[in-house]
């Protein structure tokens, strides 16, 4: 009861005309014990609890321990960083990442333009191009070997190398890091937010996405996420905005017409209100969409794909540091007058008017409601209480949109701590390989051997084609496939065959020999010792088999219970 | 919530079919081809070319003059009888590249129909985006959540509700099968098992044992469809599968997806809409002409279609086969003596039930002032139209207001050749 009392104190201290009067009362299911209530967190704060983490908070006390998540800046993490310390693109420029990471083709046609292309390479690239016998492609296999060492001797890396690395930095941050929260809403806007790395140069732009736009800005003001995501290069590449012009720019004689600029494109400014602001249902018309594209036209990307940063480089060049960076294109911009939800946006405000309109954005009621509704469905249900929406949009509103505030109304509200609200959530598949690994406290590199395992059960990062993101609700994982996908996780992990991950399961079970101490330690490690008989039973059959604890452990993680949190 | 595989007690029954009484209705229907509503299943196969094949090389206008001004190191020289580098005449105007001779006989028995000038009214030529377009099917909005192949899922409800109803043989799940309709993807049908060596058998038990105790219970529930399609796929035995009436697979990553499609098929699992792709068409240099690296490619495409008509001999009466890409290529050949992103393509759309040995749409022509934005092949057929003609007169979907949102698909645009 401690803990309500000052979960209720706590509200009322962001909050005081909101406190609900139901908290006392409601006792229909049995409230959740201590214990319970510190898994709950640290699944939903987090990604799961590591050996001994439940001790940990239980001796710090759980309202400490929330509020030190909700300061991620006091908290300090060397182990995480010194885990992604060798992850090179992390800390690169975009300039530098189109430098050391260029596209083949697109290196070589410049290579050839200015007479550097090695003969042997040539020659190879245009063998490559001839009629292989069918079914023996070696010409393509010496083309690859040709390119790779080029490619070595130059000290340059395929441009795939950048999506591995940075996969890994999330990957390793979210089992290391000690500011669980932090990953947790870098996760949560990272898909509120989505960009997809197969489009175009997205791939050499979210490094910068992932460093400046969003960790700087995840628990920060909503309306500055929001400018920040505006004004990051790999949105306006994804949402097309860079290529937006207005239809009544000067023209300019251009070479190559595919290069020609084709007027203003809505993409940006439709899903800027769709799925990142007022939501859907919102209460805006096309005309605010043509208007909003008309504020946004010449936002754009210098040297979008990045120039001839690689050959500039290898001649010695100076790079241009501004590649692939935010730039204003005032000849591009349409500077005529725009109306926006009735906000009349006079002539000639220049770049001011795309900042206008995110600001009236970002202080729309729709906006408050649309975020609120988000938050409390990734950390409450999948069906979020209205009552607890409407409070989290309150505070939204009074904190001009304070993301650290709002999350406090969610962690404190009686609706997150009810019973009804524990280990209800299906984890997503970053949620489950992550939480799997935590809670056994495995070793990983964060490679594609973890990155694999996501694909195949349908959460590759950075690999959501549509602006909407992943889903956050149970109907979008449970499927066949995916659930299959997750059993063979779960077994390929505790057999130690996920490539660059390593368990020590002997460690895990706490010296145990006794069979059944081990399989209860496991159990208790694993899902806190919540499980039901019948299950129970049915791992310990398992018991009189070979390799026993390897299975069971595997079985755990492919129960239903472990796929919940 | 509630959808069953089917009772695994009946599974074993499906070698000796119409003998067992405990057989469950579902198997017997799904088993002998029918479906819940007592007609024959219908079965879509949809092939994504992807990377922007170069229609006019793959189906070659050779009756065009300008055609040859335009590509004058790349073009496909006109039919000549006994010369097995030129194209392959269909009807005077129109010749298949010479590397797709496997398509000829179909052609020549009427079961091949090709839709020229055909694609996305978008202009869009940025691949991603096209793709995007024509999975969704609705060009330039972006923001669709489905993929039409769900849409149609949804559309028409399915009482059988079996786990293989749509399946994409693909590393990741095809935007045009995404959606709220379940859907399966499989990169391979021997990896839709519990994989862990010896131990496999054993583990699958034990999960069995877990997931059978919980009822009312939607994690639970799809646990126990899956070892339900599990077991069955296994019975079914992908590793042995030999093809029929001589039929023989590229053997290639795009002719294996092919043979397990057709391997689906046979074993009556109630596929309903089948989805695969095979990419590499983005020639911009050194495209070639009879030979080449297109010629290879159109080469492993035509025959892995011919060979996956030839294996599914009879079946071929339900299945249609559907192929797409996601815009066409320059007309003019460019500097490197390739070609560079356009507009209108051709489709192919194969099956007994065809009405083939025509090529469907209006010719827009490639002289200069009958070029798309002064360049590119013009559109006549609305991509929506093709699929739309499937969706109702093969796959009898009743209502198609809701296939593509923003487009209203009517019957008299639909070309007739199904």
């Amino acid at each position: 009861m401690k803990f309500l009392v000052s979960a209720i104190l706590a509200l009322s201290i962001v909050a005081p005309s909101i406190v609900p009067a139901a908290v006392q009362k409601r006792a229909k299911a049995p409230a959740l014990t201590e214990e319970q209530r510190i898994v709950h967190v640290l699944n939903r704060l987090g990604f799961g609890p590591r050996p001994g983490d439940v001790e940990r908070v239980k001796a710090m006390g759980l309202e400490a321990y929330i509020n030190q998540q909700l300061s991620p800046e006091k908290i300090t993490d060397t182990v995480a960083e010194n885990k992604v310390k060798d992850l090179n693109v992390l800390n690169m420029t975009t300039a530098d990442l189109y430098a050391k990471f260029p596209q083949p083709g697109q290196l070589l046609r410049q290579l050839q333009a200015r007479g550097m292309l090695p003969a042997e390479v040539a020659e190879a690239r245009e063998k490559r191009d001839q009629p292989a016998q069918p079914g023996n492609p070696l010409e393509n296999e010496n083309y690859r070997k040709v390119l790779e060492e080029y490619y070595r001797e130059n000290g340059l890396q395929r441009p795939q190398r950048i999506l591995v690395e940075l996969q890994a930095s999330r990957i390793l941050r979210a089992v290391y890091s000690e500011r669980q929260l932090q990953e947790v809403m870098v996760d949560f806007w990272t898909n509120h937010f989505n960009v997809f790395a197969g489009k175009g140069a997205d791939r050499w732009l979210l490094p910068a996405y992932d460093r400046d736009t969003i960790r700087p800005h995840a628990m920060g003001k909503f309306g500055a996420l929001l400018q920040a995501t505006a004004q990051s290069p790999a949105m306006l590449f994804y949402l097309d905005n860079f290529q937006s012009v207005s239809p009544n720019m000067r023209p300019r004689p251009l070479a190559n017409p595919q290069q020609q600029r084709r007027g203003i494109n809505e993409n940006y400014a439709r899903e800027l209100m769709e799925l990142h602001t007022l939501g859907v249902d919102g209460g805006y018309t096309q005309k605010d969409v043509q208007e909003v594209a008309r504020c946004f036209t010449g936002w754009t990307i210098f040297q979008p794909r990045g120039g001839a940063a690689a050959v500039n480089a290898m001649t010695g060049e100076t790079a241009r540091r501004t590649a692939g960076t935010f730039f204003f294109n005032a000849r591009t911009h349409d500077d005529g007058e725009k109306t926006v939800l009735g906000h009349k946006i006079p002539a000639g405000g220049g770049f001011k008017d795309g900042l206008t309109v995110l600001d009236i954005l970002a202080r729309h009621p729709s906006t408050a409601k649309f975020i609120a509704t988000k938050l409390v469905r990734h950390f409450v249900a999948d069906n979020p209480p209205k009552s607890l929406v409407d409070r989290v949009a309150a505070t939204f509103i009074k904190t001009d949109g304070d993301i650290r505030e709002t999350l406090k109304t969610i962690f404190f509200s009686n609706e997150f701590n009810s019973p009804e609200a524990y280990r209800v959530k299906i984890k997503r598949p970053f949620e489950l390989v992550i939480s799997a690994i935590r809670t056994l406290g495995a070793d990983t590199n964060g490679g594609p051997g973890t990155h694999q395992w996501l694909a195949r059960m349908g959460e590759p990062l950075y690999g959501f084609q549509t602006p909407n993101g992943y889903s956050d609700a149970a109907e979008s994982w449970v499927n066949t496939g995916g659930l299959l996908e997750r059993m063979n996780f779960g077994l390929a992990l505790a057999g130690n065959r996920v490539q660059g991950t390593r368990v020590d399961l002997a460690r895990l079970t706490n010296g145990q020999t006794s069979q059944s101490k081990v399989m209860d330690e496991a159990l208790k490690t694993i899902l806190a010792g919540e499980i039901s008989p019948s299950t129970r039973e049915t791992l310990a059959k398992q018991l009189d088999q070979s390799d026993p604890v390897t299975k069971v452990v595997g079985l755990i993680l492919g129960t239903p219970e472990f796929q919940r949190q | 919530m509630n959808r069953r595989f089917f009772l695994k007690s009946g599974s074993i029954a499906l070698a000796s079919l119409g003998t067992s009484l405990s057989t469950p209705s579902f198997l017997e229907r799904v088993v002998s081809g029918a479906n819940a509503e007592g007609g024959k299943r219908k079965t879509l196969i949809a092939i994504f070319q992807r990377g922007a094949v170069d229609g006019l090389n793959m189906v070659v206008p050779f009756g065009e003059s300008s055609y040859y001004d335009l590509r004058p190191s790349i073009a496909i020289a006109k039919p000549q009888t006994g010369n097995a580098e030129t194209a392959i005449d269909l009807d005077g105007f129109f010749g298949l590249h010479p590397s797709m001779s496997s398509f000829k006989p179909l052609w020549d028995s009427k079961r091949l129909a090709i839709i020229h000038a055909s694609g996305s009214p978008d202009n869009t030529r940025s691949h991603f985006d096209a793709q995007d377009y024509m999975e969704s099917a609705t060009p330039g909005v972006k923001s669709t959540p489905d993929g039409w192949l769900n849409r149609y899922l949804q559309a028409k409800r399915d009482r059988d509700e079996t786990t293989f109803r749509a399946v994409a043989i693909a590393g990741k799940m095809p935007r045009v099968l995404q959606g709220s309709a379940p859907t399966l993807t499989i990169s391979n049908l021997s990896d839709f098992a519990i994989r862990a060596g010896k131990s496999s058998a054993n583990l699958q038990n034990g999960f069995e044992a877990i997931y059978a105790q919980k009822t009312n219970d939607a994690l639970a529930n799809t646990g126990r469809e899956t070892f339900e399609a599990v077991d069955y796929l296994k019975r079914v035995n992908p590793a042995q599968y030999k093809p029929e009436n001589g039929a023989q697979y590229p053997r290639t990553p795009f002719g294996n997806s092919l043979l397990q499609i057709a391997q689906l098929i046979k074993a009556g699992v109630g596929l309903e809409v089948a989805f695969t792709d095979i990419d590499g068409w983005d020639t911009h240099v050194n495209q070639g002409n009879a030979r080449g690296q297109l010629a290879n490619l159109l080469g492993q495409f035509s025959s892995g279609i011919a060979a996956l008509y030839q294996d599914l001999g009879q079946r071929m009466d339900d299945v249609v086969i559907l192929t797409m890409s996601e815009f066409g290529r320059t007309v003019r050949e460019n500097g490197n003596r390739g070609t560079d992103h356009g507009h209108a393509n051709a489709m192919f759309v194969l099956g007994n039930g065809v009405r083939g040995g025509k090529v469907y749409g209006r010719w827009p022509g490639l002289k200069n002032d009958q070029l798309y934005e002064g360049r590119d092949l013009a559109l006549t057929t609305d991509f929506r139209d093709v699929f739309g003609e499937i969706a109702v007169r093969h796959m009898h979907l009743e209502k198609i207001d809701r296939l593509f949102p923003g487009y209203s698909a009517k019957q008299a645009q639909f070309k007739g050749f199904i």
